[in-house]
């Protein structure tokens, strides 16, 4: 669940509260947007993808809302984490943080590979390293 | 929340898209070239709702040359589909969508390959709604963001005249007549954390139902998908080389193949199951940031080491999403049985592409894309001939206009009751009649007291009726599985375990006060090609 929208980053762009499926967040005159219904949020961590400033944290506990210290995780650096592996904005043209999603269909086919060497191994009883590739 | 005016803000236009994930912006897409002006309604921000926006879709994706291909590839799935699907709709979808995802290029930015061949078939998903989003707006359609459908309007004539619904942000009600509707608002996962499904409360099934239209293939409920325990991160790829354990630290065995679904459930209905992903190899490790980037955000930020480290797993059932069942279709438009009202993606009953095992993401994916643009396309031409925009009633009942006395009605409970019959292990996905039977019992009870008295109002509105949609779901869930009196594709009875010819065919299903259930025996539907 989102625990965090910290007020020295935020811009006050309100991009989070548009973009935000579940409308966790409100939109505060001169103010950083309110965490107004955090028992709707569906930890998608959309808002931390859409936050330019980086100023959003979410919690992977969907359940419940986790105590965070602000201060840790601004030291953690785990904010802005999603945001540069997905490429977007500043990080667009970073040859680190390419969109390698077309790959996804090979890693599932070197799975299926990999379960098949290993069923020949038990149903022929062959040694490990006489059956790699 | 600002609903605080009565104002309605009140539009027309000559297609009403419900729904801004994957299949409605298709949908928008379609009509809006067809000439039709549109409005699409999205619940939350079309862009970042459903469950595309948080996922990462490969489309079904086979070359036109040679033909064999294709005849190959639907061939192999008309068998494992259980005599479900049909060959002239799968080849439909490998046609269109292998024509349609190469026109998105200049709004997504597709990567190329280490030969610098473009690839096409998988797209990540916050960037390719980003990029629909941006088609849809570039073409010229009005999006009504965080603007929720409570229901349908209806002629006189049975045919559907718009919709109305509540302005989340900005306050009020909307309105939109329109010539034709589009739903587009994807399946239902019962909300059960499946990542990024929790505005996809299968409010769709309902808006059509109260106009007359009838579902089918609601049997098929029991796909599963893996995620860390307390997270959403139901991302299968992970899973790939996942190794399991019970609680004494033994290994599960896995069968071959991809179900792991019934051992994985298996176990944990004896206790706790733990997971480690040590067998991925070191250089598939390294890309997974840049393949796909959510995958170790909970790891990350929970200082688990997934390579090394066992962390205890869960099962989030998937509903209608990866199940395949939905509005019935009855054309090559993907019509509905209610004139001027059309259903695409998950919206729409899969069976015709996918048969009886989930069409997972690739045959969902490509269905989406292709009945999106049939549906988009067959209501601008509906809109066209048929004229009017207007005469609809509004005909919303469950949640909105109580049966009798107004009563209070606990939402919370009522969705305890709804998760328990249609996601838990031990009911859903080992089958048996009686457990059914008593499942359809409990719902039909529980549909009785909601319908009877709960009406929402102020915030709890729109939770209101998207309970009445879960529960009237359910409801027709349960009464299809029972109907089907047999295993078939991934619906497994365990007093039934073989498949019966008898069964070799589309088990429709509708109702609101009294559920009914049949056999669609012309199923083969006539193609206008």
């Amino acid at each position: 669940m989102i625990e965090l929208v910290i007020a020295e980053r935020c811009t006050g762009c309100n991009a989070c509260v548009e973009i935000c499926p579940t409308n966790v967040l409100e939109a505060i005159s001169g103010d950083v947007p309110r965490i107004a219904r955090q028992e709707d949020c569906q930890t998608c961590f959309m808002c931390e993808l859409y936050c330019r400033a980086d100023a959003i944290y979410v919690a992977p506990d969907c359940e419940n809302p986790t105590p965070v210290d602000k201060n840790a995780i601004l030291a953690s650096g785990l904010l802005g984490e999603f945001r540069r592996n997905h490429g977007w904005d500043e990080w667009a043209d970073d040859p680190r943080y390419p969109n390698e999603h077309w790959r996804m269909e090979s890693v599932f086919l070197r799975a299926r590979m990999a379960f098949q060497r290993r069923l020949r191994r038990l149903q022929h009883h062959v040694p490990p390293s006489s059956c790699r590739p | 929340m600002s609903r605080s005016s009565g104002e309605t803000l009140e539009l027309s236009a000559d297609v009403l898209i419900i729904g801004g994930g994957l299949a409605g912006t298709w949908a928008a897409s379609a009509a809006r070239r067809a000439g039709a002006s549109v409005i699409l309604a999205d619940k939350g921000y079309c862009g970042t709702s459903g469950v595309t926006a948080t996922a990462g879709p490969g489309h079904w994706w086979i070359p036109p040359d040679p033909p064999e291909l294709r005849e190959t590839a639907i061939r192999n799935r008309r068998k494992t589909g259980a005599g479900l699907n049909e060959p002239e709709w799968m080849a439909r979808i490998l046609a269109l969508t292998w024509e349609s995802l190469p026109t998105l290029d200049g709004f997504y930015k597709f990567s190329t390959d280490e030969n610098g061949v473009k690839q096409h078939r998988a797209l990540r998903g916050p960037e390719y709604m980003r990029a629909l989003r941006k088609l849809v707006d570039s073409l010229g359609v009005t999006v009504l963001d965080h603007s929720p459908a409570l229901e349908l309007l209806q002629r006189s004539d049975g045919s559907v005249a718009g919709a109305r619904g509540i302005r989340r942000q900005a306050g009020g009600d909307w309105q939109v007549n329109a010539g034709a509707v589009v739903l587009a608002t994807g399946g239902t996962s019962f909300l059960s954390r499946l990542l990024g499904s929790h505005t996809n409360t299968g409010d769709g099934y309902l808006l059509a139902a109260e106009a007359g239209a009838e579902l089918s293939g609601m049997e098929f409920t029991t796909y599963y998908t893996v995620a860390p325990v307390r997270s959403t991160m139901t991302r299968s790829m992970s899973y790939a080389f996942a190794t399991y354990y019970d609680a004494d630290g033994a290994v599960i065995a896995m069968p071959p193949g991809p179900e792991t679904t019934r051992p994985l459930a298996r176990a944990m209905l004896k206790g706790r199951v733990f997971c480690d992903l040590a067998r991925t190899p070191e250089d598939i490790r390294a890309r997974v940031p840049t393949i796909s980037p959510n995958v170790m955000l909970p790891f990350r930020r929970w200082g688990i080491d997934p390579y090394k480290d066992r962390f205890e797993v869960t099962l989030h059932g998937e509903g209608t999403i990866r199940g395949i069942g939905g509005l019935r279709v009855v054309g090559d438009h993907c019509q509905t049985s209610v004139p001027g009202l059309y259903a695409a993606g998950d919206a729409a009953t899969r069976e015709l592409v996918a048969g009886a095992i989930s069409g997972g993401g690739n045959i969902n994916s490509a269905w989406a894309v292709s009945s999106g643009q049939w549906a988009g396309a067959g209501a601008a031409r509906h809109a066209a001939a048929n004229g009017s925009q207007s005469g609809g009633r509004a005909i919303g009942q469950a949640g909105l206009r109580p049966a009798s006395a107004r009563r209070d009605v606990d939402l919370g409970t009522t969705l305890s009751t709804i998760q328990g019959e249609m996601l838990a292990y031990d009911k859903n996905i080992f089958r048996s009649g009686e457990t059914l039977k008593r499942s359809a019992e409990i719902l039909d009870d529980a549909w009785a007291e909601f319908d009877a008295h709960a009406q929402g109002a102020g915030d709890a509105l729109l939770r209101t009726r998207e309970t009445a949609a879960m529960l009237a779901t359910a409801r027709w869930c349960a009464a299809s599985a029972l109907a089907r009196e047999e295993s078939r594709g991934m619906h497994q009875r365990d007093d039934r375990p073989e498949m019966d010819p008898r069964f070799n065919r589309r088990i429709l299903v509708g109702g609101l006060d009294k559920v009914w259930t049949a056999s669609d025996y012309g199923h083969a539907l006539e193609l206008a090609s």
